[in-house]
């Protein structure tokens, strides 16, 4: 067989660069209420840009001596951050012994960021997190080999928010995925306490789950017995979000064909293999964006603990106000703590999309 | 046929009140290869599955190999080890490669050193001619190509029983032949049970020892290829291979 000639006279419409002001012309002014929109887009930019900038760099005061100082500016006092930083970041953890919840941070951290790492998605996560949990929990405790104990009603700030986070997913995702499978069970009984334990879960806020956690939960327990404030508070946290967790997975399952149900059964394999090697993979790729998302508000969802009076980020932010000798400056902080609470969300945003591209390679159906 | 590897009795199935498989009576020796035809909706299908339980039956006697099929699980993830299944949409598992969807039952299943398994696994590759397409996943490849990858993956479980479930149907048509080929190279060299469901009446006449025509969830007809298709006893079979055949 000849290769087909191409034909001289049929050519491929040229696509040329278009120039700056034809395409201001096509994207911005096409229209007349295009217009008013770019107009109006910029007169808020002209307005707003300038006066941030002012007060965030240009007019703001860097080092100072104290909030007298500051008060003679017009821009953010950032040397109040510089100042409280230390109460901010670690709450009233003893303030000697701060390096020790610093450290707890950057395990966390790097706990997180090799568990992101693919090629560490095997059976070695496992012991990684014991290992990487256990370290924390010595260091935030102490107790033994020379640390002072410090008890964890004491804890603050950056590492307690990421404790809660952290246990928080590491829970809630498995939990969820067992209620995602028990939701679809063929046994009557499993598939109805996963129902209603999900229904009820998602039919009130957190608040509600917090505070029951935290005040009548001990009407119950037997005289005596107490469990801590912090645990308490995670367990509701995870319980809460499990239940979104279990829908979200359901989507995912409900998605795979009955096709990949019936191959694997071809194969022998249990139900268990099946859902393990076969099922989860497949669903739980579907569903890497939703999931992110339940974990990044579950993320900001943490600091309502301040309700039942736990010290987190945000609380210790509002004490770090308290000090009389610096006070007014609450803009600066929330801005501190919110650009905290943007970094590791937007991370875990970023991850994501990455995380699903990579898994796309090579699969299209 | 006392030894009979499959023995049916009785068996009836409905799907809500639409009786789909009527008094099925069939016995199938090792080695024996059965094709299966008829009109859509009237059972085939349904019959084949019911050999591996993806389709449970209400009534009768299905019994594999000495071991009858009931609701006891492990029983059926025995009986599963044993029969291998080809469907007409493949159901290669799409986030696994090539080689890892054949080894997946072995390993798992099996047990089988995941060294030896892939060795295995590339001899079934080699036999239905695609070794190349190995660690490519199921997506790159052409319909008639997976449908290779999907029959290898079920020869890896060395059944003793294969079912073929319309394994063309969801072809383009010049990818037919290249499946085809596999299953009578499958069926020439001897050994393998064999029950398909096709229209492939070509492929019935070269390697089935018997053909059944079934029709609204009765077997209506079996026969030797050469009666059936020459001197087809039943009305209903005349007509249907009037339509088939043009």
């Amino acid at each position: 067989m000849s290769e087909p000639t191409p034909s001289p006279t049929i050519r491929a419409p040229v696509t040329a660069n278009p120039t700056a002001l034809v395409w201001i012309k096509t994207q911005l002014f096409s229209t007349p209420v295009n217009a008013l929109l770019t107009i109006l887009s910029v007169w808020l930019l002209i307005m707003a840009v300038p006066a941030l900038l002012d007060w965030a760099f240009l007019q703001a005061k860097y080092s100072a001596q104290s909030g007298q100082e500051c008060r003679e500016v017009e821009g953010a006092c950032w040397a109040f951050i510089a100042e409280k930083h230390r109460l901010i970041l670690f709450g009233t953890y003893p303030y000697e012994q701060q390096w020790r919840p610093l450290v707890s941070v950057f395990l966390l951290v790097a706990l997180v960021l090799l568990s992101a790492w693919r090629r560490l998605w095997t059976i070695w996560l496992l012991p990684i997190w014991i290992v990487g949990l256990s370290a924390v929990a010595f260091l935030m405790w102490g107790g033994v080999f020379g640390l002072t104990y410090v008890e964890n009603s004491l804890w603050g700030g950056l590492p307690l928010t990421l404790i809660l986070a952290t246990f928080g997913v590491a829970l809630a995702f498995p939990l969820g995925v067992i209620l995602a499978l028990g939701r679809r069970s063929d046994l009557p009984a499993i598939k109805t306490i996963c129902v209603v334990y999900i229904e009820l879960i998602r039919g009130v806020p957190l608040i509600s789950l917090l505070f029951m956690s935290s005040v009548m939960l001990p009407l119950f327990l037997p005289e005596g017995v107490t469990i801590d404030k912090l645990l308490r508070a995670l367990i509701a946290i995870v319980l809460f979000a499990a239940a979104y967790v279990a829908e979200t997975v359901r989507g995912g399952l409900q998605a795979i064909s009955k096709g990949q149900y019936e191959g694997a059964d071809s194969l022998g394999l249990s139900y268990w293999q099946k859902t393990r090697l076969v099922i989860l993979p497949q669903a739980l790729k579907i569903v890497i964006a939703p999931l992110v998302g339940i974990f990044i508000s579950m993320f900001k969802d943490t600091s309502l603990v301040v309700i039942i009076g736990i010290f987190d980020l945000t609380l210790a932010a509002k004490a770090a106000l308290t000090d009389p000798a610096w006070q007014g400056f609450s803009m600066e902080v929330y801005v501190f703590i919110a650009a905290i609470y943007f970094i590791f969300c937007y991370s875990m945003s970023k991850y994501s999309q990455a995380l699903e591209k990579r898994l796309a390679v090579g699969q299209q159906h | 046929m006392a030894d009979a590897l499959i023995k049916m009795h009785h068996v009836n199935k409905w799907y809500g009140k639409f009786h789909v498989l009527r008094d099925i009576n069939l016995e199938v020796a090792a080695g024996e290869r059965i094709v299966i035809c008829g009109p859509s909706g009237s059972g085939k299908s349904t019959l084949i599955r019911c050999l591996n339980r993806l389709e449970e039956h209400q009534q009768g006697d299905i019994i594999i190999d000495g071991v009858p099929l009931t609701g006891d699980i492990k029983g059926v993830e025995t009986i599963r080890r044993e029969v291998g299944m080809v469907f007409q949409h493949f159901n290669l598992f799409p986030h696994l490669t090539v080689l890892e969807n054949l080894t997946l039952g072995p390993i798992w299943v099996l047990k089988t050193p995941k060294a030896q398994a892939e060795k295995e696994a590339m001899i079934y590759l080699e036999r239905v001619k695609i070794p190349e397409q190995a660690n490519k996943f199921p997506g790159q490849l052409s319909g008639g190509q997976q449908q290779r990858v999907a029959i290898a993956r079920s020869l890896c479980m060395n059944p003793k029983i294969m079912l073929f479930d319309e394994p063309t149907s969801a072809l383009d048509p010049e990818m037919v032949k290249e499946v085809l080929d596999v299953m009578v190279g499958l069926a020439e060299q001897g050994g393998m049970t064999m029950l398909v469901v096709t229209h492939e009446m070509g492929f019935a006449r070269k390697v089935a020892n018997r053909v059944i025509f079934m029709d609204q969830g009765e077997i209506i007809e079996e026969n030797d290829p050469v009666s059936f298709f020459d001197n087809p006893q039943s009305d209903r079979t005349k007509l249907f291979l009037s339509q088939i055949l043009h």
